[in-house]
């Protein structure tokens, strides 16, 4: 029955893996612990917006919960 | 304090203690609160005695309920009392809201034009109740009992018994059912040993009511983190009279003594609204609960309102939910009095309403975590979608400063038939059906009494030869379509045919209450009478 139910990638899929990764901490540079805070939860809001399918951000909370 | 007089309505000396028969009664309602007093008006209308009992003898004292939503306007059109209340009331259609000093967004409440009702009016309870007791004295049916407390209260298979003081003396009533609509300390809840659990919330708030002359549009206002009240949030509504209601939120570790001293109320008021003059008309510190009972049926005995169910009041869903039981369990207590249906019936109040209760706790609930998080992480991310909110248009829609009350969906309760047939909108079984233009007045009309079939046509061909029997029926033809359409309405403002996703045959089946029992993309009179049936427990 048509679409397959989406799943979240866990296969590499971010360009420039090392470049990201720099660049994210990069963003923390000169920001206090609250401002760090609020940079992280402005950035998994601006990301969960670009998911927006419901399924899929469930499980990106379930995996993320799991590991913490 | 208030510049609004409390009624003081007379006692009378119940005609028990002068040897009247303590006979069986039909319906007893405790409590002549909103939702006590819409149910008196509705058994009224539908021909049956009722007696309602209150310890007090006035209306609302203080700052209670004040946003009333359309779906309980239109309950109160039924009752041919909403023009009190529209006259009355602040009529509002727009939310702003702020944070800082700055306003991020704002949003209208009603989505389509051509609305009989506004999305909301604000009117302060007291004139609630006082145009509902007033209202009452139009019906004999209605025996209002001021200062009559309810005392005992026991039951068996047939009937409920009361034990009751009055100021003179005591005696005794019986019924056949009794609505508990006594308040969130409900005295029967708490006689019948029943349980009325839920969630503690610790933040404190400060409402002040005040009373002033300002130029403030009538909408409602909500600050996070205003400049004249940093760091929490503030709500501010107009109700009639030139009287406001504003409403700080104070943290969980302020004291409540402390707060709602003027002089501590009033330099908080003057942060706010500058060198404008104001008089108090109420200032009180509150915190909430959410609580629901596990059934809202006991036997014979009924619970409805806050003595079933109590919210926070984020979303306007305490006095709004409480008038939209007593909307559902009326028409079903009728047919149970009438013997046209059997007491199982009324199982589906409770199956219905109790649901509707946990979908406004979890609204008020996600409303109130959102506005009083409850850990720096919480917070830091509700601070986050503030932060995102000016500029980003995605993070609007997770600011939660109360999702405003409508009216609920039932589910899949026994008596709604599942739609078979292709559709693509319109209210499904289980919703609220939705009022428009027809002709020249509107679809509901406030002749509503009894169950109700919506037919949409073009042609003749579109209905079926014999209208049913015993049932309303409106036909709702295309606007400039009724010629050969004997009794046919036209869709005057080409809105209904689209809010009820209709096509040429398409037929609805309305209950008492005006939710969706049933429909059909043609008509099957076996299948109209099965849904009747079903709907009726029958």
């Amino acid at each position: 029955m048509g679409e397959k139910a989406k799943a979240l990638r866990i296969d590499p899929a971010i360009e420039d893996p090392d470049g990201f990764y720099n660049a994210l901490v990069d963003c923390y540079r000169d920001l206090d612990e609250s401002r760090i805070g609020l940079f992280n939860a402005r950035l998994i809001l601006l990301l969960a917006n670009q998911i927006g399918d419901k399924a899929l951000l469930d499980e990106a909370l379930r995996r993320a919960r799991e590991g913490a | 304090m208030g510049s609004y007089v409390n009624p003081v309505y007379p006692h009378r000396r119940p005609p028990e203690l002068d040897g009247a028969s303590e006979a069986r009664h039909p319906v007893i309602v405790v409590g002549a609160g909103p939702v006590g007093l819409t149910a008196a008006l509705d058994l009224a209308q539908r021909g049956h005695a009722v007696i309602v009992l209150d310890e007090d003898n006035t209306v609302s004292v203080g700052s209670r309920a004040i946003c009333w939503a359309q779906r309980t306007l239109e309950i109160w059109d039924r009752l041919g009392v909403v023009h009190r209340m529209l006259d009355k009331g602040v009529l509002w259609d727009t939310g702003k809201l702020y944070v800082g000093d700055r306003l991020i967004y704002q949003f209208q409440m009603q989505s389509q034009a051509h609305q009989h009702f506004p999305a909301f009016i604000n009117l302060q309870q007291y004139y609630v109740e006082q145009y509902l007791v007033e209202r009452c004295a139009d019906f004999p049916e209605i025996d209002l009992r001021w200062k009559n407390k309810v005392v005992g209260i026991e039951q068996d298979g047939d009937e409920v018994r009361l034990k009751i003081e009055a100021p003179d003396g005591s005696y005794g009533l019986a019924a056949q059912y009794v609505v508990a609509a006594d308040g969130v300390r409900s005295p029967v809840r708490t006689m019948m040993g029943l349980k009325f659990d839920g969630q503690v919330f610790n933040d404190r708030f400060l409402i002040a009511d005040v009373r002033m002359k300002a130029e403030f549009p009538s909408e409602r206002w909500f600050w996070f983190d205003p400049p004249f009240h940093r760091g929490q949030s503030v709500l501010l509504h107009r109700q009639a009279d030139d009287v406001f209601r504003i409403d700080f939120q104070l943290g969980p570790d302020a004291d409540p003594e402390t707060e709602r001293d003027l002089d501590r109320v009033t330099p908080r008021l003057k942060a706010m609204l500058g060198e404008r003059p104001f008089d108090y008309e109420w200032v009180s510190v509150y915190s909430f609960t959410c609580r629901c009972m596990e059934s809202f049926n006991h036997g014979r005995v009924l619970f409805a309102g806050d003595a079933a169910h109590v919210v926070s009041p984020f979303g306007a869903r305490g006095g709004n939910s409480g008038v939209q039981d007593a909307d559902n369990l009326v028409w079903k207590l009728d047919l149970v009095l009438r013997s046209e249906a059997p007491a199982e019936l009324l199982d589906s109040y409770s199956d219905e309403r109790v649901p509707a209760a946990r979908e406004n706790i979890r609204h008020s609930t996600r409303s109130t975590d959102f506005i009083t998080p409850k850990n720096a992480a919480s917070r830091t991310l509700r601070d986050a979608v503030l932060s995102l909110a000016a500029d980003y248009p995605f993070a609007r829609s997770l600011i939660n400063s109360g999702r405003l009350s409508q009216a609920s969906a039932y589910g899949a309760a026994a008596g709604l038939t599942a739609d078979a047939g292709d559709w693509s909108g319109g209210p499904a079984p289980g919703a609220s059906a939705i009022d428009g233009p027809l002709g020249n007045g509107w679809l509901f009309d406030g002749e509503d009494r009894g169950f109700r079939l919506l037919a949409f046509a073009e042609t003749a061909a579109d209905l079926p030869v014999e209208a049913p029997v015993g049932l309303r029926r409106t036909v709702v033809a295309r606007r400039g379509g009724s010629d050969g359409l004997a009794g046919a309405s036209e869709d005057s403002a080409d809105v209904l045919w689209r809010r009820y996703d209709a096509r040429p045959g398409t037929h609805y089946l309305l209950r008492p209450d005006r939710h969706v029992a049933a429909r059909w993309r043609a008509y099957d009179g076996a299948a109209l009478q099965a849904a009747l049936r079903r709907a009726r427990a029958a």
